[in-house]
């Protein structure tokens, strides 16, 4: 069973967002991560990229296979997770600690159209 | 596929037990990993693992023509074999492309010769040897059922075989040998060969036998590997995959594997036109190329120019785990293959450099 951390919103494509002010950051959730099984390399965006909400902004891979990651939001990337260029296996190791992208979200009102934890967790079962 | 169509091995209620993720592979459901891919690659590199291969096919033949006709569908030459040998080689359509690849064992289970086939190709491959063997006095049987395979690799794969199933054999077989013996009251073929590059064994047995060496094996803490780390282990080894290296498309030439095609034997099934390739270059070639990044390199992902024209396709690439490198295998025009050739592989929206280079990335272990 897979873990799904309370306070967090969840995207269908198992993202998670957690919200200070108006920067949301984005990471994958343990489903993801243990669906995807080792992960060896993490396909980050650049700073001041635009993202959009359901829109692919990078990748992840596993051994096997590559899967893209899409922003819950949208808005401009303003911090990127420069870790998981050369430790990617930390989303696997703890995927809530490990956040990918922060975004200056241009409307956050998005957030309203993601799952709360409790609907994250009937979507995985 | 229709999951309901899809074969069991003896082992499927063991993998399920062990909370394998299970994945459909050559007409299978098979274990793609239990653990995680990583930890039982490196198992495999560094102590010892076990597969279930059991789906493997088995194909024997026998007769007063045995040896002409297995010659005459397969490209290496069996005639230099001696009983208790393996050999490594394909059976080729007309036009040169692959069948199959396959191992041909020398004298076994009363046999003449044993044929051991991919899972995904049996059918297939049983169609072809029977309708190629008109004329020739030949008895043909597919015992792919009643055979189950568990492969132990790595480097304490000997002591293993030897300590935990009591198969002394093990310590005299040198690589591409085989031995028949019986275990548990049943016929069991020892064999000393893999598909990891590392040293190791293949056991064949039928299903009860398998079972019971799976669970032996399990406790003595040996790691059960699936499907997902026996690929990452045969790519680094440079070994090729029916399917993606080889395929009715691609033939053992242009996979670069001529070695094991006989050009001085008389003929054998697809001989002249492996011989006009051989002679005259084909169109397209299968090469290593190394990224100089750490992004990975999937099959089917275009293989490119500078100047961005597209002049190939990855067929299989990883993230080498022995290696730490990216790796691939790909379909490139012959023109480009020469090794150190700069060539570019556009992963989603950007393209990485990199260079081509030998395709055994892994210094394989074997036991010679």
């Amino acid at each position: 069973m897979s873990k799904v951390l309370e306070g967090l919103k969840y995207s269908e494509s198992h993202e998670w967002v957690s919200v200070e002010g108006d920067i949301a950051c984005v990471g994958v959730s343990d489903f993801a991560q243990e669906e995807l099984g080792d992960i060896t390399y993490v396909d980050l965006p650049d700073v001041d990229d635009e993202v959009k909400a359901g829109e692919e902004f990078g990748a992840i891979e596993s051994v096997k296979a590559s899967s893209d990651l899409n922003s819950p939001v949208s808005g401009v990337i303003v911090e990127i997770n420069e870790d998981l260029a050369d430790s990617p296996e930390k989303v696997n190791e703890d995927p809530y600690g490990s956040w990918i992208i922060k975004v200056k979200m241009s409307d956050p009102s998005e957030l309203d159209a993601l799952m709360d934890a409790a609907a994250y967790k009937t979507f995985t079962e | 596929m229709d999951e309901a169509q899809l074969k069991k091995t003896c082992l499927y209620d063991r993998h399920v037990a062990l909370g394998a993720k299970m994945s459909p592979f050559g007409g299978f459901i098979m274990p793609i990993q239990y653990s995680g891919i990583i930890a039982e690659h490196t198992a495999v590199r560094t102590a010892v693992g076990m597969f279930d291969v059991s789906h493997m096919g088995e194909i024997f033949v026998s007769g007063p023509d045995a040896e002409a006709f297995v010659n005459h569908i397969f490209t290496n030459d069996i005639r230099p074999m001696e009983p208790g040998q393996i050999l490594y080689g394909m059976m080729c359509y007309p036009d040169g492309g692959t069948v199959d690849d396959l191992l041909v064992y020398k004298q076994s289970q009363g046999w003449d010769y044993l044929l051991v086939v991919n899972a995904a190709n049996i059918d297939k491959d049983y169609q072809w040897i029977m309708d190629n063997s008109k004329g020739f006095d030949v008895k043909i049987e597919n015992a792919s059922e009643e055979w189950g395979q568990v492969a132990v690799q790595g480097p304490l794969a000997e002591k293993t075989v030897v300590d935990v199933l009591r198969l002394d054999a093990a310590k005299e077989l040198t690589f591409y040998t085989f031995v028949d013996t019986q275990w548990n009251g049943s016929p069991l073929i020892l064999s000393r060969t893999g598909y990891t590059g590392e040293d190791g064994f293949e056991v064949y047995a039928p299903h009860e036998s398998i079972r019971l060496i799976w669970d032996r094996l399990l406790v003595n803490d040996v790691v059960p590997c699936g499907l997902g780390c026996r690929d990452t282990l045969r790519f680094e080894a440079g070994l090729p995959l029916y399917g993606d290296e080889l395929s009715s498309e691609i033939s053992p030439v242009m996979a670069g594997f001529k070695m094991f095609c006989k050009f001085e034997k008389d003929q054998f099934i697809g001989k002249e036109a492996l011989v006009e390739q051989k002679d005259n270059g084909t169109p397209r070639r299968l090469v290593g190329i190394e990224l100089h990044d750490k992004a990975i390199p999937r099959a089917g992902y275009p293989v490119e120019l500078e100047d961005g024209s597209q002049v190939g396709v990855v067929t299989t690439g990883y993230h080498s785990i022995s290696l730490d490198r990216s790796l691939c295998f790909a379909m490139v025009d012959s023109q480009y293959g020469k090794l150190g050739t700069p060539l570019w592989i556009r992963i989603r929206k950007k393209v990485f450099p990199g260079e081509v280079v030998k395709k055994r990335f892994y210094q394989t272990n074997y036991k010679k």
